[in-house]
C-alpha cells in the first residue's frame, strides 16, 4: 500500500485543479483558504458543524436496502445512501452549513450561489435564513422554468433569486455571474461554491464537507457484514460522488463508479459527460476536463436533469479517472428515467433525477455481477422537484396539461 | 525593451499618456472589427489590445459579453485574432492581445506566443491568469520576448503586487475598481492609489483600464498613469450595427483626454 488518496488536499490532484482566476479574487481565495484550514482543526467549529449536521440535517443518514429494485439488476445486493432524507431533501446542506459557518467566521454578511437544479441554492438559502445571512442566487434562465417549485422555495426563505439569461441559460452561465457578482462585491461576500470544482480551496473543501457520506456509508456497510463491491454515485459538478469515494479510495477491492449524464448519447453530441467527451482544459477556476471546441471555446451541455448539466467536472475526479483508481459512466437521459420509474415503483423512494443516472448504473452492473455482488449508491437528493418534469416523460399530466 | 515599452517611452517623451483601444475581434463581424480596429490607430489609439472571442468571459461586464457572443454566433475563430494582430500592425499602432487562458491553453502556451510574434504582436494580457498560476505561460513567453501583462487590482495584497509587477513585461495592467469591464462615473482617487501602489512595487509602467469611458476621466488617469485603457465604450460606439464613424469620434474624444492632462 502506498500513501493513502484519501483526502487529497490539493490546490493540485496530479496534474489538475489550481487556480485560475482574476488578480482581484486572489485574496478572498487565500482568506478562505486560511480560514479554512484554521476552522477544519478547531474543535470548535468541526464540533458546531457536527451538532448542526445531527440535530438540523438528520445525520446520520440511513442506508436502505432495496430487493424490490434488486431484482431487476441481476439480483445485486444493493444499498442506497440516504442523502434525499437530509433536511432540504440532497446532500448539498452538508456543504453549505461548513461554508456558511466559515463565512461567519470571516465577518463576512452576504453569500452568493449558484445553482443548477436548484438543490444548492435552496439548501445556501436555507443556512442563510438559519445563520441571517443576506443571500443572492444566481439560477440559469433555463433552470428556473424547469425548476420553477424551487425558485419559489429559495424566495420563501428570504434568498435573492436572479435568473441569468447570458450564454446557455444553464448553471455554467449562473456560475459566470456569481463569479461576476463576487469580483464585484468580495469585500462584504463569500461565494458559496456548490460543487467539488472551481479554484482551490473549493475542490478540497467541498469535498471534505461531503465526506461525511462516505464515512458514515462505510461504517454502515461494515456493521451488514462488509465492504461493497462498488460504490455509485452520479457526477454533475461532482460533490456527491467526491464525498461517496473519498473514505473508500484506500480499500482497492472496492469499485468507485460516477454516473455522468449522457443526455440523448454521447455520440449525438446532446450530452454532459464530461470525462466520457471531453479534454482537459480551464473552466471556472480549475484545470480539468471540458466539453470544448478546437478553439477551447466551452460546448453547450445537455441533460434532462439540470443538476448535472454542466460541461465541466471537479478536478478530483479527472485525477481519479486519469490514474484508474474511478470509473465514469454515461447515462443517457431514458436509462435514467427508466431508473427512476422502477426506483419509484417498486421501492416507493422517489428520486431526484440527478440521482437516478446513479441507479441506472447500478442496474448496469448489477446484471454485469450478478446475485453475488454488493452496491453501495448514493442517492443524492429526493425527486419532489422533479415531479412534473417526470409526469411530463412518462405524459401522464391531465389531458391538455401538458 | 519591447515595441510597447518603446511606444509607452515615446508618449512619455511628448508628456503625454498612451490611449490603449480594445476591441473584441468578430464584433459585428470579423471584416467590420477589423476596418474598427484601423479606426481605432487612424483617431489616435497608440496600442490596441484585441480580444480573441471566447465562450466564458468572467471578468467582462454585459457589453463586452454581448459583443464576445455576438462575434462567436458569427462563427469568429481564435485564429482571426492574429489576423487582427497584423492588421493592427501594419496601420502603425503596437497590437496586444488579451485574452482568457482556456483559448492560450487549448493553442498551447508556446504556440499561442510563437503565432502571436509571427503576426506581429508585442504582448499578452491575461485576465484570469495570474503569474504563479501559469510559469508555462511566463516561460513560454519569455522565450519568444512575449510581454507578459498581468492585472492588479485593489485587493491585490502588497506581497502580491510585488510578485505581480515582477512578472509582467510592457506594462502592469491596474484596475482601479473592483468589478468588471464596463463603465464607471467616478475613477480618480481609487485609480491613483493603485498606480502608486504599483509603482511603490517596482512597475516602472502603469496603464489604466476598466471603467474608463470619457475624455475627462483619460485626461484625469493620463495626469498619474502611463496609459489609458478604453474598452466597454468603444465597443457600445460601435454597436450592432459597425458605426465606424461614432467610434471615430469616441477614440478622438479619448485621444484628446489622453493629450490634454499635462
Amino acid at each position: 500500500m502506498t500513501d493513502s488518496l484519501q483526502a487529497a488536499p490539493g490546490p493540485y490532484f496530479g496534474e489538475f485543479g489550481g487556480r485560475f482566476v482574476p488578480e482581484a479574487l486572489m485574496a478572498a481565495l487565500d482568506e478562505l483558504t486560511d480560514a479554512y484550514e484554521k476552522a477544519r482543526i478547531d474543535p470548535e467549529f468541526t464540533g458546531e458543524l457536527d451538532r448542526l449536521a445531527r440535530d438540523y440535517t438528520g445525520r446520520p443518514s440511513i442506508l436502505t436496502e432495496i430487493p424490490r429494485f434488486a431484482a431487476h439488476a441481476g439480483g445485486a445486493r444493493i444499498f442506497l445512501k440516504r442523502e434525499d432524507l437530509n433536511h432540504t431533501g440532497s446532500h448539498k446542506i452538508n456543504n453549505v452549513l461548513g461554508q456558511a459557518l466559515l463565512t461567519k467566521r470571516l465577518g463576512k454578511t452576504r453569500v452568493i450561489a449558484e445553482t443548477g437544479a436548484g438543490q444548492h441554492g435552496v439548501a445556501t438559502a436555507t443556512a442563510a435564513a438559519l445563520m441571517d445571512l443576506e443571500c443572492v442566487i444566481y439560477m440559469g434562465e433555463e433552470d428556473t422554468e424547469r425548476q420553477a417549485l424551487n425558485v419559489a422555495r429559495m424566495r420563501l426563505l428570504g434568498a435573492e433569486v436572479i435568473p441569468v439569461a447570458t450564454g446557455t441559460r444553464t448553471l455554467r452561465d449562473a456560475i459566470n455571474e456569481a463569479f461576476r457578482d463576487w469580483v464585484t462585491n468580495v469585500e462584504t461576500t463569500n461565494y458559496v461554491f456548490g460543487t467539488a470544482a472551481g479554484p482551490h480551496p473549493f475542490p478540497a473543501m467541498v469535498r471534505d464537507f461531503q465526506r461525511v457520506i462516505s464515512v458514515e456509508a462505510r461504517e454502515q456497510m461494515l456493521a451488514l457484514g462488509g465492504l461493497p463491491d462498488a460504490v455509485l454515485a452520479c457526477v454533475g459538478g461532482g460533490s456527491n460522488a467526491i464525498g461517496s469515494f473519498d473514505a473508500f479510495l484506500d480499500d482497492e477491492g472496492v469499485r468507485l463508479i460516477g454516473c455522468e449524464a449522457a443526455g440523448d448519447g454521447v455520440d449525438t453530441g446532446r450530452h454532459a459527460a464530461t470525462l466520457t467527451g471531453g479534454r482537459p482544459g480551464i473552466l471556472h477556476g480549475s484545470m480539468s476536463y471540458i466539453l470544448q471546441d478546437e478553439d477551447g471555446q466551452t460546448q453547450p451541455s445537455h441533460s434532462i436533469s439540470a443538476g448535472l448539466d454542466y460541461p465541466g467536472v471537479g478536478p478530483e475526479h479527472t485525477w481519479l479517472s486519469s490514474i484508474g483508481r474511478a470509473e465514469y459512466w454515461p447515462v443517457t437521459d431514458s436509462e435514467a428515467m427508466d431508473a427512476f420509474r422502477l426506483l419509484t415503483r417498486t421501492e416507493g423512494i422517489l428520486p431526484a433525477i440527478e440521482s437516478a443516472h446513479a441507479l441506472a448504473g447500478a442496474i448496469r452492473l448489477g446484471r454485469e455481477l450478478g446475485p453475488g455482488a454488493t452496491l453501495l449508491v448514493t442517492l443524492s437528493g429526493r425527486g419532489d422537484k422533479d415531479v412534473e418534469q417526470a409526469a411530463r416523460w412518462f405524459d401522464m399530466l391531465p389531458e391538455g396539461d401538458a | 525593451m519591447s515595441a510597447l515599452t518603446d511606444r509607452l517611452d515615446a508618449c512619455r517623451a511628448e508628456g503625454r499618456a498612451a490611449l490603449v483601444g480594445y476591441l473584441p475581434v468578430g464584433y459585428p463581424d470579423v471584416d467590420t472589427s477589423l476596418a474598427a480596429m484601423r479606426v481605432l490607430v487612424e483617431a489616435g489609439c497608440d496600442v490596441v489590445e484585441i480580444g480573441p472571442p471566447y465562450s466564458d468571459p468572467v471578468l467582462d461586464g454585459p457589453m463586452i459579453q454581448h459583443a464576445a457572443a455576438k462575434a462567436l454566433e458569427g462563427g469568429v475563430k481564435v485564429d482571426d485574432a492574429f489576423t487582427a494582430v497584423r492588421a493592427v500592425a501594419e496601420a502603425g499602432a503596437v497590437p496586444v492581445v488579451m485574452s482568457y487562458a482556456n483559448v492560450m491553453l487549448q493553442r498551447g502556451w508556446s504556440c499561442f506566443a510563437k503565432d502571436l510574434v509571427a503576426a506581429g504582436g508585442a504582448g499578452v494580457i491575461t485576465p484570469d491568469l495570474t503569474p504563479d498560476a501559469a510559469p508555462e505561460w511566463v516561460e513560454a513567453a519569455r522565450a519568444e520576448d512575449v510581454d507578459t501583462i498581468f492585472l492588479v487590482a485593489p485587493s491585490t495584497t502588497r506581497e502580491r503586487m510585488k510578485l505581480t509587477c515582477d512578472a509582467s513585461r510592457g506594462f502592469v495592467y491596474a484596475t482601479p475598481l473592483m468589478g468588471v469591464t464596463g463603465e464607471r462615473a467616478s475613477l480618480g482617487d481609487a485609480a491613483q492609489r493603485v498606480v502608486s501602489e504599483a509603482r511603490a512595487a517596482g512597475a516602472e509602467r502603469v496603464c489604466i483600464g476598466v471603467g474608463v469611458s470619457t475624455g475627462a476621466q483619460a485626461a484625469e488617469i493620463a495626469g498619474f498613469a502611463d496609459g489609458v485603457i478604453v474598452g466597454t465604450a468603444f465597443v457600445r460606439a460601435l454597436g450592432d450595427e459597425g458605426d465606424l464613424e461614432s467610434l471615430r469620434a469616441k477614440v478622438a474624444e479619448l485621444a484628446d483626454g489622453v493629450r490634454s492632462a499635462r
